[in-house]
């Protein structure tokens, strides 16, 4: 394999006008590429080892308790008694470990690239060709830029803590070879996603962790529920995927090519004069990155797939998997400029996901379907970002999203872990996740407390919280953009600024609320089980503590000049926008071009530095009012609470009924389909018919008894038809 | 060397694979009336796969003859070579995984192979044909040996059935196939696909008689490939048959009848596409809905397998529909990747059912996987491959197809066919999900106390090994397809019409 070899523009295949163009294009890079990427597909690879690995020890270890089983024994092939095999024992290293290096190589090529002042992509291989034919060819290679490699950072990084937190979390698990074998591949996956030089290797990845976050919901699958939910989330997100491959073969059709140098160069001259093209492509993936993104409607699987592992939340259905459709659409930013009504529906369905999901995670009492309505409300802030045209807000919001949400989701399981440990050691059959079953851990569990603290003022957008920034930027852009003077959707973006601020004031209720049931009022276990709650081991303390110090200091990443006062001046002030402004700034232009410069004032006017200190003083007012009015509730355990619902708290407990919308609208009616089918036209049991074709084939000197079913005559009758139906159809056109 | 047909030697050496092979299937009949012995059965089976070996040497060796014109009555071109090897691969992986099956089933192991030899020999012959009289006889020899084949488990009533189903229904569809190309002689005066070409389009051939011969061809084409409606035979056929050859006939004999109709489509009638071109969208759109919804209702594995093959039918109609040189590429390269994927995912079906017809409910797999990990996991490659998964070859071959469409600017067949494909993730995954995420009823731990025989796990592992290289580094084989249909459709050099 070549190290790597760098050229800013790989030529399209056997197109010589459009190749002489890119070489143009490419003579600059020439100049500029003083960066050489240090090893980066062992960054890919390395994951892709430690799956290897660890599915092999999977393997040793479920072929040995087959044997136990076929000779008489359990199933369970861990025995604590007499230390734990080498299969088990094993995987703490090397699953971790080979995050934790490629980590380090990121590291090292982020730092490349820092210094590098690079302005074009830099395609490290290709290494091989994966696909040649006469009129596409599709090339292994990694798009090395700078939106890729934060995106490395994120995985790689946050994929480390929780790695290292999971050692902590399954090591009692039976199972704890596979689940690293799958965690490991995950990266993978993830990782050729955000850095495949194109959408064919994008799409790789995006099916990738698809499989993976199948595999891993349905991980405790002896629990029929746990696996459904594990479906549920494949063929969902396979309904995205549809959009993707589409959206893929109209650019293929219209650019002859599909790695993104290409593809974004051949865009604007390729659809200039069919824009109604490039919409439905965009939208298209718009498509695919809601289903993988969990936006209305298909956000329906992301909270079901709270079945599996917590560490598997906080790494697939939090900071990573789920981000990537925020990426797709960052990354085909120079198409999306193409197309402001992509741009308009994208930003729409962000908003509308952000505040739905919000309300529905006012009512919910699971802890980890409270923090995925969360996530998916904060997924909508970033569709929204990237509608309006904001892509560094909306990468920076993913960012520090990754952090705050990830250190919620891994202190939900610091929780669930204790209590779950505290119920069966009780023969407790209380569930662990339901909050109406907590209350008043904080003395039990100091650490957790604290750093889920921090994460929920950074969530609630509470200066100088690394949410408070990002969040800001979110909102502060789609007011600004309202009153860009040829803005013809203005007037939606501000709806879509109201709704953002409402929704910022939403988030920083359930959170608060998450934490009072939590953490706060009287303790709603028993006093046998409040022995044996405790603060987690180190190992999984400790990953805790690296995110929220990230949590509180993510926000110093992309500081706005205008609010460089609340940091006193001593943050690099818009850091982020400017690192990703190679990727970003021709869909700038585009859009600049079309809508004009953006107001500098919200649409009801007021700069940036006051509506960001109306909004820290709001939030800081609701969690506090929250705080104030939620810690003097009784709350009822789970058990007792046996009220019924009415209104519209039904309808947010139920989550505005979009499960059963989906069984009725489309479950029943697909396997109703599929039944009739195959009833009325293969199992032919329409009598008419076995009558008419058993009359024609005694007609023709055969019995039905001959051949023990009349159906043979039936389907030569049905062929027949089949037949004249071919004659009609050529001769009455 | 260039063939000359004035000698007769010649005739010989264009047809050198088929020769060998039908040499060999006699010698396999023979050793079998001199061995008598039950223990001898695998032996048999040894020395048929023997015979396939040197027919793929003899079908190498034909890559140095070039033919001088595309006239004559059997192609020695690069696209007949490739199916061939589709063919030949096909065959010794149903032998492989026949082995074990014919000695437990107590089958006459000498006829078995024959048959199965003898069926070779007719898709080899289909697939060189350049005129429609040697695609009827060969089309016909793989029928007769495959209604054989299928009814071959005389204890077995089911299988009975399944022979006889598929002979009335095959007849019947063989009396359309042989009243088409009748009618489309009476038009363009000739069987020979290059001279109904060149008739259509001098406009000599009548149309009111070449059309409905065309309609008719289709007709008994689409049987042959079980496309929808023309499908009804195949579930009950393909159920009742033997297990290893339900897998050569959703493999190797589909794959024939697909070759046979390309080279028809292509050359003979390119002149009225404007007028098959609708009919085969229908076909096509229909055959991918109905063959996808209706496997996810199955509960039998090989019932839902046939479904699938018919579905897999449909998006083959799909390069045929685009008719251009990515799809028939395409279409080379999907049927070799579909047979490997498939006739691997049998010989599972042949463990998991210990040699026999038992355990062909789905349930049957709950909890395999975690029993027998090799056999589990590579099952779960090859439900993946045909269901697409990127990284295996069904998802190239899908993709090499879905290229050809978008370059013909099919929009609603490839919309039709990445939705029902996502259909398809439902019960392919199904069979996964049993195997690995759910526990086997108690009491029903797979005792399977004898090991897996030798040569199925040669077989699975062939078929996994090429499933994952045709996946990943699919380049070979990709550039393999695309040399064997350079020319196909340029019948006379330069003048083949554009769509």
């Amino acid at each position: 394999m070549p190290s790597s070899s760098s050229s800013g523009a790989t030529a399209p295949f056997a197109d010589p006008a459009s190749s002489a163009l890119s070489e143009a294009a490419a003579l600059p890079v020439q100049q500029a590429a003083v960066w050489e990427p240090f090893l980066p597909w062992m960054v890919v690879l390395l994951p892709l080892l430690g799956f290897v690995a660890n599915g092999l020890l999977a393997l040793v270890s479920a072929t040995r308790s087959a044997a136990a089983v076929r000779a008489g024994g359990t199933e369970d092939s861990l025995s604590l008694d007499g230390g734990r095999p080498r299969t088990h024992r094993w995987p703490t290293y090397i699953g971790p470990g080979v995050m934790i290096a490629a980590f380090l190589l990121a590291i090292v090529n982020f730092a490349g690239m820092l210094g590098a002042d690079l302005h074009e992509p830099v395609v490290a291989g290709p290494y091989w060709t994966w696909l040649a034919t006469s009129s596409l060819r599709i090339d292994v290679a990694l798009h090395l830029d700078q939106l890729s490699m934060i995106m490395m950072l994120v995985v790689t990084g946050v994929g480390s803590l929780i790695h290292v937190f999971s050692v902590g979390y399954m090591r009692d698990d039976p199972g704890y070879p596979r689940y690293f074998a799958y965690l490991n591949l995950f990266v993978f996956f993830m990782l050729v996603l955000v850095l495949g030089a194109g959408y064919p290797l994008m799409f790789v990845g995006w099916e990738g962790v698809g499989l993976c976050s199948y595999l891993l919901i349905g991980y405790w699958f002896a629990d029929r529920e746990k696996a459904d939910a594990g479906k549920k989330a494949f063929i969902v997100n396979r309904i995205g995927d549809f959009g993707f491959l589409l959206a893929m073969f109209l650019l293929f059709d219209n650019i002859g090519a599909l790695d993104f140098v290409s593809v974004f160069e051949g865009a604007e001259a390729a659809f200039s004069d069919n824009r109604a093209l490039v919409t439905t492509a965009t939208l298209l993936f718009m498509l695919g990155a809601a289903g993988k993104s969990a936006q209305v409607p298909l956000h329906v699987w992301l909270p079901d797939a709270m079945a599996g592992p917590t560490p598997v939340s906080a790494l697939i259905h939090a900071a990573t998997m789920v981000t990537a459709g925020v990426y797709v659409i960052a990354r085909s930013s120079a198409l999306f400029a193409l197309a402001p009504a992509s741009q308009a529906v994208v930003a729409g369905i962000g908003a509308l996901t952000a505040l739905l999901a919000a309300t529905i995670a006012l009512r919910q009492y699971d802890i980890k379907k409270v923090l995925a309505y969360s996530t998916v409300s904060q997924l909508g802030f970033m569709f929204l970002a990237a509608g309006v045209g904001a892509y560094t807000a909306a990468v920076f919001h993913l960012v520090t999203h990754a952090f705050f949400k990830a250190l919620l989701f891994l202190g939900a399981g610091a929780v669930i872990h204790s209590l779950h440990h505290a119920f069966h050691e009780t023969g407790s059959k209380a569930d662990a996740q339901d909050m109406r079953n907590m209350g008043g851990l904080r003395a039990k569990m100091p650490v957790t407390w604290a750093v889920m603290g921090i994460a929920t003022l950074a969530i609630a957008g509470v200066w100088p919280l690394a949410g408070f920034f990002s969040k800001d930027e979110i909102i502060w852009y789609a007011g600004a953009w309202a009153g860009a003077p040829g803005n013809a959707n203005g007037s939606w973006y501000v709806v879509f600024w109201v709704v953002a601020l409402a929704t910022a004031l939403l988030t920083a209720f359930y959170m608060t609320r998450l934490m009072v049931m939590t953490f706060h009022g009287r303790s709603r276990l028993g006093d046998a089980e409040q022995r044996h709650v405790h603060d987690s081991p180190w190992v999984m303390r400790a990953p805790l503590i690296v995110l929220a110090v990230l949590s509180v200091a993510g926000g110093l990443l992309n500081v706005p000049e205008s609010l460089r006062v609340l940091v006193f001046g001593a943050a690099p002030f818009e850091w982020l926008h400017h690192w990703l402004e190679p990727v970003t700034h021709a869909a700038a232009e585009i859009q600049v071009a079309g809508m004009g410069e953006a107001a500098h004032q919200s649409p009801v006017g007021g700069g940036e530095l006051t509506w960001a200190l109306i909004s820290t003083v709001a939030a800081l007012a609701v969690v506090g009012g929250a705080f104030a009015v939620l810690r003097k509730r009784l709350y009822r355990t789970a058990a007792e609470d046996a009220d019924p619902r009415t209104g519209l708290a039904l309808a947010l407990e139920r989550k505005w009924y979009f499960d059963e919308a989906y069984d009725r609208a489309v479950v029943r009616p697909v396997l109703a389909l599929s039944r009739w089918c195959w009833k009325i036209v293969d199992g032919i049991v329409i009598d008419g018919f076995v009558n008419l074709a058993a009359a024609l084939a005694r007609l023709a000197g055969w019995t039905t008894s001959l051949f023990h079913t009349g159906q043979v005559n039936t389907y030569a009758f049905v062929l027949a038809l089949g037949v004249l139906a071919v004659l009609g159809a050529v001769y009455l056109p | 060397m260039t063939l000359d047909y004035s000698s007769s030697f010649h005739y010989l050496v264009a047809l050198l694979p088929e020769c060998v092979l039908f040499v060999g299937g006699m010698g396999v009949l023979l050793a079998g009336v001199s061995k008598t012995d039950e223990q001898r059965r695998p032996e048999l089976g040894w020395l048929a796969l023997a015979v396939l070996a040197a027919a793929a040497v003899a079908n190498g060796w034909l890559y140095s003859v070039s033919e001088s014109g595309a006239t004559a009555m059997i192609a020695v071109d690069k696209f007949r070579l490739f199916a061939n090897w589709v063919f030949i691969v096909g065959a010794a992986l149903t032998i492989a995984i026949s082995l074990a099956y014919v000695s437990r089933q107590r089958l006459q192991a000498a006829e078995y192979y024959a048959l199965i030899a003898f069926a070779t020999v007719g898709m080899m012959v289909v697939a060189a044909s350049r005129d429609l009289m040697i695609v009827f006889l060969g089309m016909e020899t793989v029928s007769i040996a495959v209604y054989a084949l299928a009814a071959f488990n005389r204890r077995d009533p089911r299988s009975a059935e399944a022979g006889l189903k598929y002979f009335l229904l095959g007849a019947f569809a063989s009396g359309f196939l042989l009243f088409g190309i009748a009618l489309i002689y009476g038009a363009a005066g000739s069987t020979n696909l290059q001279a109904i070409a060149v008739a259509v389009q001098d406009g000599a051939a009548a149309g009111g008689l070449m059309i409905p011969g065309m309609a008719l061809l289709v007709t008994g084409f689409a049987f042959k490939v079980s496309a929808v409606p023309f499908h009804m035979w195949t579930p009950d056929a393909y159920e009742g048959a033997p297990t290893p050859v339900t897998a050569y006939m959703a493999s190797a004999v589909k794959a024939a009848a697909f070759v046979a109709f390309a080279r028809i489509l292509f050359v003979g009638l390119d002149g009225v596409y404007d007028q098959w071109f609708p009919i085969l969208w229908w076909i096509a759109a229909a055959t991918m809905v109905v063959g996808n919804l209706v496997a996810v209702v199955q509960s039998s594995i090989k019932r839902m397998l046939a479904y699938s093959s018919i579905a897999h039918g449909g998006y083959l109609l799909v390069a045929l529909v685009a008719a251009n040189d990515a799809a028939a590429a395409g279409l080379l390269f999907y049927l070799f990747v579909y047979t490997v994927t498939t006739v691997g995912a049998f010989a599972v079906v042949v463990t998991v059912g210990r040699q026999s017809e038992r355990d062909t409910a789905i349930e049957k797999y709950a909890g395999y996987g975690w029993r027998r990990p090799v056999l589990g996991t590579l099952m779960t490659l090859f439900l993946l491959s045909l269901a697409g998964f990127p990284g295996t070859g069904g998802f190239m071959a899908k993709f090499y197809v879905l290229q050809g469409a978008a370059e013909a600017h099919l929009w609603w067949l490839l919309v039709v066919l990445v939705l029902t494909t996502l259909v398809s993730y439902w019960y392919y995954l199904r069979v996964a999900w049993f195997m690995w995420m759910k526990e086997a009823p108690e009491g029903a731990v797979h005792r399977v106390g004898g090991a897996t025989p030798f040569a199925i796990y040669v077989v699975l592992l062939v078929c996994g090994g090429i499933v994952l290289a045709t996946g990943l580094l699919p380049g070979a084989a990709i550039d393999l397809a695309q040399g064997s249909v350079e020319g196909l459709r340029h019948w006379v050099a330069g003048t083949a019409p554009a769509h």
